[in-house]
């Protein structure tokens, strides 16, 4: 018999698991909601009906989306810890995990919001600054929440591959969920079942998240 | 200590960015194929087939690509076979690979108007014959602009192999940053690299989109 599984050393260590999972979700809370105010930032400066913006400004936002889209979340995470401490600016793992992960969230929700933003009529925009408000209660009141609701599947989508992305943070030793599993495998020298675990652990992660978010847009973002 | 130039930094990138481009390929092309597979077992009506093609889905879309790739490292072993970093990576990237174009290609089958299974069927096709010469054609061009976009994730993903200790194009970064003492650049220039590798590719999946679109209307 060349399989054999032993689970009862991984299971033995769950603190070590639970301190793990408390990290990944932290790590997604924090990421998620710093990412998509700069998710949404970008989109209202690239969005086509929403008036001219200046054109450095625009340039600056869509290298910064194309950027991201189009490098491994692992290289931006290194660049940040490994890369900048040479220009003086010393990052913690933590840290660092949080910033790579606004950054790229940011990115990619840039452009699912901007497409909810598109599909926002003209004359409802014109309708609005006709009823005398401005451009920023134009955007928060009439624009940003129908928008948010027409791409809110794509958005839990993208937040849930931020959660499990966060897996590679813990290379650079962010004690996150994986973190915890390479240190029970290397503890117990039993790594696939440590990883079988952890995979279980995730998979049940990204199913509720996917529960919880899919519930908090219908409650919070239709019907407004 | 050797000193590094930047050419000698971009050389000995570009030449670990080949099996990064390897590795994307084999993971793409494996990938489709079995991607393929599990979609014709989905269409077929398969007692099962449904509900464990589904499973299959959420399993690899709900768990993330590291912890899939460490499961085929040392799950492999498990077997007995001595896996090396090329066989785990390409074994679990395949696996991924396939997972998101079944679901891609499920939804572009999906789009297929149901008249049409009907209208084939009535001509007395079966099944393979409807799904060959009515509902693929139709479906292929649908599918064709979200695959070409999915290589980009493929190519990103691959850089995740160098955490198992498969030597592309982030692993030779790491190796040669810690020669260097450069990190600031040679993570630039890994960053830039990548970013030659997917952005062509991503131009191209928008271009075939909008021309898409444009034949609909």
């Amino acid at each position: 018999m060349l399989i054999q599984l032993d689970f009862s050393a991984v299971l033995a260590s769950w603190p070590l698991l639970v301190r793990g999972v408390v990290w990944t979700i932290g790590l997604t809370i924090v990421g998620t909601a710093l990412g998509l105010l700069l998710g949404t930032a970008c989109a209202w400066a690239r969005a086509r009906n929403l008036g001219h913006r200046p054109a450095p400004l625009r340039w600056a936002v869509a290298s910064y989306v194309e950027l991201v889209r189009n490098t491994p979340f692992i290289v931006q995470l290194f660049f940040l810890f490994f890369g900048l401490p040479a220009l003086g600016l010393k990052l913690s793992p933590e840290f660092a995990s949080v910033l790579a992960m606004v950054i790229n969230l940011g990115a990619y929700s840039a452009e699912i919001i901007r497409a909810g933003i598109e599909a926002t009529p003209r004359g409802q925009i014109e309708a609005a600054h006709s009823l005398a408000l401005t451009p920023g209660q134009t955007f928060r009141r009439v624009v940003l929440p129908p928008a948010l609701q027409k791409v809110w599947p794509a958005m839990v989508s993208q937040i849930i591959i931020v959660m499990l992305g966060s897996a590679v943070c813990g290379q650079i030793s962010t004690p996150e969920l994986s973190y915890a599993a390479n240190l029970i495998s290397s503890n117990t020298f039993r790594a696939f079942e440590a990883f079988i675990v952890a995979t279980l652990v995730y998979l049940a992660l990204s199913m509720l998240t996917r529960r919880l978010l899919m519930w908090v847009g219908a409650r919070f973002l239709v019907g407004r | 200590m050797v000193e590094f130039s930047l050419w000698d930094i971009l050389r000995n990138l570009l030449m670990a960015a080949r099996w990064t481009v390897t590795l994307s390929l084999i993971a793409f092309i494996g990938g489709g194929l079995v991607g393929l597979l599990l979609l014709v077992a989905r269409l077929s009506k398969l007692r099962g087939a449904e509900r464990a093609v589904g499973a299959y889905v959420q399993v690899f879309q709900g768990t993330p690509l590291l912890m899939q790739l460490f499961l085929a490292y040392f799950g492999i072993a498990l077997f007995g076979i001595k896996t090396s970093p090329w066989t785990a990576a390409a074994v679990a990237l395949t696996l991924y690979t396939s997972a998101y174009l079944t679901e891609i290609w499920r939804g572009c089958v999906a789009a297929i108007p149901k008249g049409q299974w009907e209208a084939a069927q009535s001509l007395a096709l079966n099944f393979g014959e409807q799904l060959r010469h009515v509902v693929l054609p139709q479906a292929l061009r649908i599918a064709v602009p979200p695959t070409v976009g999915f290589l980009v994730q493929v190519i990103k993903g691959t850089a995740l192999a160098s955490v198992i200790g498969f030597v592309e194009l982030t692993k030779a970064g790491s190796m040669i940053s810690n020669a260097t003492f450069q990190p600031f650049l040679v993570y630039a220039c890994v960053a830039l690299l990548y970013f030659a590798l997917c952005f062509p590719v991503s131009l191209v999946a928008q271009s075939l989109e909008r021309k898409l679109h444009a034949n609909r209307r």
